[in-house]
């Protein structure tokens, strides 16, 4: 990790973060720095620094999500904002009529930072039109989950030291995955070698074309591999309309232990979370020693505490 | 509209151009009793009318009025987004002398007496003249045919599913010979709903948006079935809005065959493509969705060589509570009267498409396929003409539309072309100033 802090105080340009797409590399490794000063402050007895005083925070979820949404919480509190978590139920309403609504609704109330999820791609582009604030994407559809790539980023730097020429190979529902995209995107602008491993139903049109390696049997697409990141299937793409079936896909995309011998013999695992036990990894290996499962949950605080102060010091009076 | 004789008027000092029957000369048109007496050079010679106002056209041109043969109206059922007579405003400032109006409205148009209702409202509000598309099934279900003698009888110049497919091919195949004994023209939308299963072009632009894509191919199987239906049934067949350089082959070869079809594309497809959508913007999302920079090309080719004989607006009406969504979730549909002709110019200024054979599929070709009489400068034919200067620079303001929706895919865009003036059986329903 020496030298890692030359881009701590890169600027960070930009009014919202919607994506990675359209950061440059030094602004990455400019908000991956600031992490490691996150983890540092989160890892101490006093975990409060005030950059966010007086500043209002909103958490608004259309999708739930225990995880990403405690991590933004935690992360917003530590930095000294108020923060408020709003769930948006979608049986109450008519679907995406509540989207422009709140967004109205919200912005009378002069927040500072809106940290958005909602199950459309695009929507969180819509509403950083129509308010005033700083929006933060918290995953919108398939689309892109920016701060799921910086921490898995910040995760795979501290243990390989680098990110440039190593070689991810990200497995499994890659068409439905705002966290492929953003890993996709991130990684290649950090010049690692990035594979994906999946049945082909599973891939996204054009996706040879995507900067990546495409593989479909998973033994091939894990030789050598640095990284293994595994992705959630969801439940309703198991039944025939994806894959045929749970133990077909276990059987040839599930992480165990026999497959994961083709990759590097010091490869680590990562999933983004919640796991599939028993579906797309093998639970011995999600709890493994080459698991950083639980240190990814560690690191998306300290990534969301850089990205919302690399914002903060872009909002108004500041 | 007042049932007086029009004052008799004379568009002098014009170019004359008449895709009917390939004329792009110097002269004048002279009009009386709602119709054509004469137009070209020979008309220069003649003497106006006792009483004729005349207009100096500085040589602008002069061409029969447009036809646009795909207009959804909100009217029955959503007359916020627009009516026949706001349709009809956006039309002749359009340089659109007459709309076929699509029956998905609510309810649909799909009974002789709904027929009935839209050609008596057209006649009380309209300032062009209107056409009703009919429904081919009941409710545009695609489960029963509607009543095509009855329903063409009471006005309906075609029979079309609106913007839906019908799935069943043997529905579809007896529709379509059934249509052949009343020799009803069957207009087609192209999509394979359960393939199409997506909201933009399949590829890598809908790939990196995370948006599912509507592959080509939901568009060319459907059209593939539909030709080998009309080759079984002989029916009369236009294929709405095509999309893809497939299709266009797959058009070619039925037309060599001796088929009886007819194509059709949206302006959209030929001025836009899906990179246009840039940052999920609604107004670029329609159905067909764009396609890529190729389609287009193939698109436009296909009409510099007659293998698509019509350009449509595609005109759709969407007001804020349908479009201002998340791309999944909005409307699919962009208004287009107003801009047709000045959009469709820009094929003729990026020299990939002659004149005549531009505005011949705006006037003649939809005229032919729906056995209209106008459409043409003929003597005798209905006097509906656009005035319009080829170069004249102008950029469309939101402000300015005249639709009750503003769902533009022009917003701010930049023209050369612009109509000066609409004449509708011998009135002049618009003059620019």
């Amino acid at each position: 990790m020496t030298a890692t802090d030359i881009h701590r105080d890169s600027p960070f340009p930009h009014r919202h973060l919607l994506g990675i797409e359209g950061l440059h590399p030094h602004e990455i490794l400019g908000l991956l720095d600031r992490a490691e000063e996150a983890v540092e402050v989160s890892r101490q007895v006093n975990k409060r620094k005030h950059v966010l005083q007086g500043r209002t925070q909103i958490n608004l979820f259309f999708e739930n999500s225990t995880r990403t949404q405690s991590s933004f919480e935690l992360a917003g509190k530590r930095l000294g904002a108020d923060v408020m978590n709003m769930a948006v139920s979608q049986s109450s309403v008519k679907k995406g009529e509540t989207l422009i609504d709140t967004a109205a609704t919200l912005n009378a109330m002069h927040p500072d930072l809106l940290v958005v999820r909602h199950h459309a791609a695009g929507a969180v582009h819509l509403l950083a039109r129509k308010v005033g604030c700083s929006v933060v994407n918290a995953g919108d559809g398939p689309h892109e989950h920016p701060t799921q790539a910086l921490l898995d980023a910040l995760t795979i730097r501290r243990h390989k030291g680098k990110i440039a020429r190593l070689t991810v190979a990200i497995c499994g529902d890659i068409a439905h995955s705002r966290v492929a995209r953003s890993n996709i995107i991130l990684l290649n602008a950090l010049g690692a070698r990035v594979r994906v491993v999946a049945p082909t139903t599973l891939l996204p049109s054009g996706i040879a074309k995507m900067g990546v390696e495409v593989f479909s049997d998973m033994r091939e697409g894990l030789k050598g591999a640095d990284i293994v990141m595994m992705l959630r299937l969801q439940r309703e793409r198991m039944n025939g309309a994806f894959v045929p079936s749970v133990r077909e896909y276990y059987r040839y995309f599930g992480l165990d232990a026999e497959k994961l011998a083709f990759a590097r013999d010091d490869a680590l695992v990562m999933h983004p979370g919640p796991m599939n036990r028993g579906v797309e990894i093998d639970a011995s290996i999600a709890d493994g020693p080459q698991s950083l499962i639980r240190e990814q949950v560690e690191m998306g605080v300290a990534v969301r505490m850089a990205v919302l102060e690399a914002l903060a010091a872009n909002l108004p009076n500041n | 509209m007042a049932l007086d004789t029009p004052r008799p008027l004379v568009l002098s000092n014009a170019r004359v151009i008449d895709p009917a029957r390939e004329l792009d000369a110097p002269g004048s048109i002279i009009i009386a009793d709602g119709t054509i007496l004469a137009a070209g050079p020979e008309a220069a010679n003649q003497g106006a009318p006792y009483g004729a106002e005349i207009v100096d056209c500085k040589g602008a041109i002069a061409c029969p009025g447009l036809i646009d043969m795909c207009v959804s109206v909100g009217e029955p059922g959503a007359e916020h987004r627009e009516t026949l007579a706001s349709a009809s405003q956006a039309a002749a400032a359009g340089g659109v002398t007459t709309i076929c109006t699509m029956p998905d409205t609510d309810p649909v148009i799909d009974d002789p007496a709904l027929v009935d209702f839209i050609l008596r409202r057209a006649r009380d509000t309209a300032i062009v003249n209107v056409h009703p598309l009919a429904a081919l099934t009941k409710g545009l279900e695609g489960n029963e045919m509607t009543e095509i003698g009855l329903l063409k009888e009471a006005g309906a110049v075609a029979f079309t599913n609106g913007h839906k497919s019908v799935k069943n091919a043997q529905m579809m195949r007896r529709m379509m010979t059934y249509a052949r004994d009343f020799d009803a023209l069957v207009i087609h939308h192209t999509e394979d709903p359960d393939l199409a299963g997506g909201v933009m072009n399949s590829g890598l632009n809908a790939s990196w948006k995370g948006l599912s894509g509507v592959p080509r191919e939901a568009e060319i199987i459907m059209l593939e079935r539909d030709l080998r239906l009309v080759a079984m049934s002989k029916g009369k067949y236009h294929a709405n809005l095509i999309s893809t350089s497939d299709s266009t082959e797959v058009v070619r070869t039925g037309k060599k065959r001796g088929l009886d079809i007819t194509a059709g594309v949206s302006i959209n497809h030929l001025t836009h493509n899906e990179n246009d959508i840039g940052a999920y913007r609604t107004f670029f999302k329609m159905s067909p969705p764009l396609r890529d920079e190729d389609d287009r090309q193939a698109m436009i080719a296909a009409v510099a060589d007659g293998t698509i004989d019509i350009i449509c607006s595609n005109h759709d009406p969407q007001d804020v509570e349908t479009k201002r969504h998340p791309w999944a979730e909005a409307e699919d549909g962009a208004i287009g009267l107003e801009t047709l002709l000045a959009a469709a110019l820009r094929l003729y200024h990026s020299e990939q498409v002659d004149l005549v054979t531009l505005l011949g599929t705006m006037t003649s070709g939809p005229a032919d396929r729906l056995g209209l009489e106008t459409g043409r400068l003929s003597k005798g034919a209905p006097a509906d003409v656009t005035v319009f200067d080829l170069e004249r620079p102008w950029v469309l303001e939101k402000s300015t539309i005249r639709s009750r929706s503003k769902n533009s895919p022009f917003e701010d865009a930049r023209f050369s072309g612009r109509v000066v003036q609409t004449v509708v059986a011998g009135r002049t329903a618009y003059t620019y100033s």
